[in-house]
Parts: structure tokens; sequence; C-alpha cells
């Protein structure tokens, strides 16, 4: 009888499987994201590396020494004062005392700070507090410090924004005017980018963080990449990071292009082109973990698209390893032996510039 | 789920040199082996040296860089970054906003 292996599934739960069905899960799913975005599959050698990672009977791992990559965040010193559905832990603190934290007593490689809403829209109202408390925490920080948010263009559509909502118009067969409400709704959500984008500008932003940038699908996306190369003409001293939000760029309106390609249907290497051609300093690839299947299957697959995406582009590829991205386990408080077997996963067989 | 990941794969920020390799990274777009390159010439280290605790504690003592124990007087924030900008070559626009400022 083989020997089982303590592993997890998507969704964390705890589960032996045996060194055979690990090594074809592996096989099956970088097979599936090849296929899917025509890209190169893991080779053997990467599987059986992968393979040895995940089968290591350490509870924590880490890369190999020398290998070590930089780790930005989004928003994670917010963790520190925001609740649950946040991902905070609620602790009574300022954000700049949050921000230090993070900066001093975990080491971060960057910082940063972002509205508690995190998305662009409702910080556009409150932009001048913004900007006096990233100011302020610039003033202190040694670290880069980025200011985060979602372009979230979800927000725009009612029952919470001025437009009509594509997700009643659709079903109601409705494409055109579907497709007309998204593109005015991804114009106001680019001006509103580049406003937010040029005020944070004026008091010495080191970085602004464009996260989860598609959301809303392919319009979504559309608006965050003009964005960046609209802030990178007005502000080309500020570095800009663009995140994605899933494995390929969801065809909610359809035929919106950018330089002459189609976005939707795009995958994380195709992503990553158009993010370094809009001028972007680094792209987040995010690539969602499916709960039903094992965390080398969830691994494996991510691994794939993310080497894919950072030999297509000459700009450094970070991986979104949050909850449920990135074959870290859906759940709340992602169990670390997983979330550590991802992270060296993603840099040694992936290759990612970051995290 | 953050320290995990920093303590699984990350540089170690201001502890060795993390923030710097990310200052490459968001200033000249360097890819991670570029960066570490690049910071690891500037400084007069090798690369391996680059999480070395050992090696970065004092060097970024030396060059007034910030360190990541709290020494009255010693430069970390606004001051340690202008340095920062200084070794490396790169802009930085708090930096640049501070020197404007300032008269730099």
């Amino acid at each position: 009888m083989q020997k089982k292996i303590p592993t997890r599934m998507g969704d964390g739960e705890l589960v032996s499987i045996s060194a055979g069905e690990i090594r074809e899960d592996i096989q099956a799913a970088t097979r599936d994201a090849a296929r899917r975005a025509k890209i190169p599959a893991l080779t053997p050698e990467e599987m059986e590396q992968l393979f040895d990672i995940i089968a290591e009977p350490s509870r924590a791992v880490s890369v190999i020494s020398g290998q070590e990559v930089v780790v930005t965040d989004d928003g994670c010193s917010m963790s520190f004062y925001s609740g649950q559905d946040g991902g905070g832990v609620g602790i009574s603190m300022s954000r700049l005392q949050a921000i230090l934290t993070y900066e001093r007593a975990l080491a971060a490689d960057t910082t940063s700070m972002g509205h508690s809403d995190y998305s662009f829209k409702p910080v556009k109202p409150i932009i001048n507090f913004e900007m006096n408390e990233y100011y302020t925490a610039s003033m202190m920080t040694t670290a880069p410090l980025l200011y985060g948010a979602q372009p979230n263009m979800g927000l725009y559509f009612q029952p919470d924004g001025p437009h009509k909502n594509p997700a009643d118009l659709l079903p109601r067969g409705k494409i055109k005017e579907a497709r007309n409400v998204q593109a005015a709704a991804a114009e106001q959500l680019r001006q509103d980018l580049v406003f937010v984008g040029k005020k944070l500008n004026t008091i010495g932003c080191e970085g602004l963080n464009f996260d989860t940038g598609g959301s809303a699908g392919d319009a979504d996306f559309w608006a965050a990449l003009q964005a960046v190369r609209d802030l990178k003409k007005a502000a080309p001293n500020m570095p800009v990071i663009m995140g994605g939000s899933g494995e390929f760029v969801l065809g909610m309106h359809g035929e919106v292009e950018f330089n002459g390609k189609q976005l939707a249907g795009m995958y994380p290497h195709e992503q990553a082109e158009m993010a370094k051609s809009a001028g972007a300093s680094i792209y987040g690839v995010a690539i969602g973990t499916k709960t039903t299947e094992s965390v080398a299957w969830n691994i494996a697959r991510a691994a794939t698209f993310v080497k894919a995406a950072v030999t297509a582009v000459d700009i450094p590829v970070h991986v979104n390893v949050g909850m449920g991205v990135g074959g870290v386990p859906m759940m709340e408080a992602p169990p670390i032996d997983s979330v550590t077997r991802a992270s060296k996963s993603l840099v040694q067989i992936g290759k990612a510039d970051g995290l | 789920m953050h320290i995990a990941h920093i303590f699984a794969s990350g540089m170690g920020g201001i502890r060795t040199s993390g923030d710097l390799v990310a200052w490459m990274q968001l200033t000249k777009k360097m890819k991670i082996a570029e960066a570490k390159q690049y910071v690891a010439q500037k400084l007069g280290v090798e690369i391996t040296d680059l999480v070395n605790e050992e090696v970065m504690r004092q060097l970024r003592e030396d060059l007034g860089i910030g360190i990541i124990t709290s020494v009255a007087g010693s430069p970390k924030g606004i001051r340690a970054k202008l340095k920062i900008a200084e070794l490396l070559g790169v802009p930085i626009n708090s930096v640049d906003l501070f020197k404007s400022q300032t008269g730099m």
C-alpha cells in the first residue's frame, strides 16, 4: 500500500493522498492550464520538484537560499486594525501604527495603505484626507509605501452607481445597451483612477497599486490599463502596479480592445503584456483556487500560468497569493503549510519576480 | 498569512535589503535577478549577502539608509530614503518632493 501524504484541498480540508494521486493531480492541472492558455505545461523535472515541495514533511517550507523575492502587499497593514471581512484582526491601532508595524516588526519589503473600502470610487471624495495620511506616513517609512485600491467598476452600476447594471440588462438580451453602459462606466472609472493618482503624485506617492483590475470584466480591465497609460504621462516618476483579478479577463462586454487587441479571454501572459505596454512597473497575476481540487492541483495550475507570464514580459511579475488565489486555500485563515508551499512553488517553479 | 509569505519567500525588508530591491523593481521595472545584481553592486556585496542580516545590519548603519531597530538619531524614513535614492541612483517621488520643499 502506498504511503499517504498529508496535504489539503482548495477549501483547506486536511486530507491524506497517495504519492501517485498527487503526481496525477500535478500532471492534470498543468495540462489543463497549458490547454486553456495555449502555453507550455510544466516540465517533468518541474512537476517532480513540485511534488517534492508538496510531500516535504515539514509543516512550513521556504525557498532555497538565494532565491528570495520581493514580497509586495495589497493593504496588508490594514489587516491589523480592520475586521473579519477584510481579513483583519481588529486591533485598536491607527493606520500609521499599522504601516510602521508592518515595515519594522514584520520586516516587509514594501508597505502600503488604502481606504477601508479598498476601491477607488469612495476615495475620490475623501482624497484630501488620504493625501494627508499618506504624506505623513511617507515621511516615516523607509521601505516603499504603496497606495492601493481596486478599480472595481461594479460600484459604477445601479444600485451603487449611476449606470444601469449590465448584469440586469444582459439576461434580458439587451446586449448593445449593456455594452454602452459598460463603456460609459469604464470611462468614468478611468477618470477617477487618474484623478486619485494625480492627487497622490502631488504629495510624493512612491507607488500606486491598481489591485484586482478587471474584476467587473474586460471594460474594467481597459479602464485600469488606460489609467496606467494616462498616469505614466502625467506622473512619470510615480510607479504604478497593476494586478489582475482572475486567470482570464471576463468578457462582460466582449469587444473592448487595448492596443488593438481584444481583452476578453486574455490569460495572465497576455494580461502582463498589456500591463507592460500601458507602462506598469509590476504586473500581479491572479489565479483563482478551485476548492474541490487538491492544493497540489491548484499550485501546479497557478505555477504554469505564472511561468508563462514571467517569460512573456521583461517587467517584474508578482503573484497574488492571498486567500483563494495562487494555490492558497480559499478560507479565512489559510493554513501555513499550504501558504508556504504555494509561496515556494510559485517562486522556484513559476519563477515569479515577487509575490 | 502575510507573515508566512515573508518568512517563506521574502527578502527581509529593512532588516536586510528587501526595500532596496523593491525600489529597483518599482522605479526601473527590473526583474528580480537584475534588481538583486544591481543592488549588490551598488552596495559592494555578494548577491547572497543581500539577505544576510550579519552583513546588511552594519552596512545599512554605515550607509545611513535605515536599520530595523530603533536608534535615536539614526536615519529612518525620509532621511534614509534620501540616501537610498542617491545610493541606487533612482527617483523616489517622496524624496523629490522633500528636496524641493527644503531647497536641497
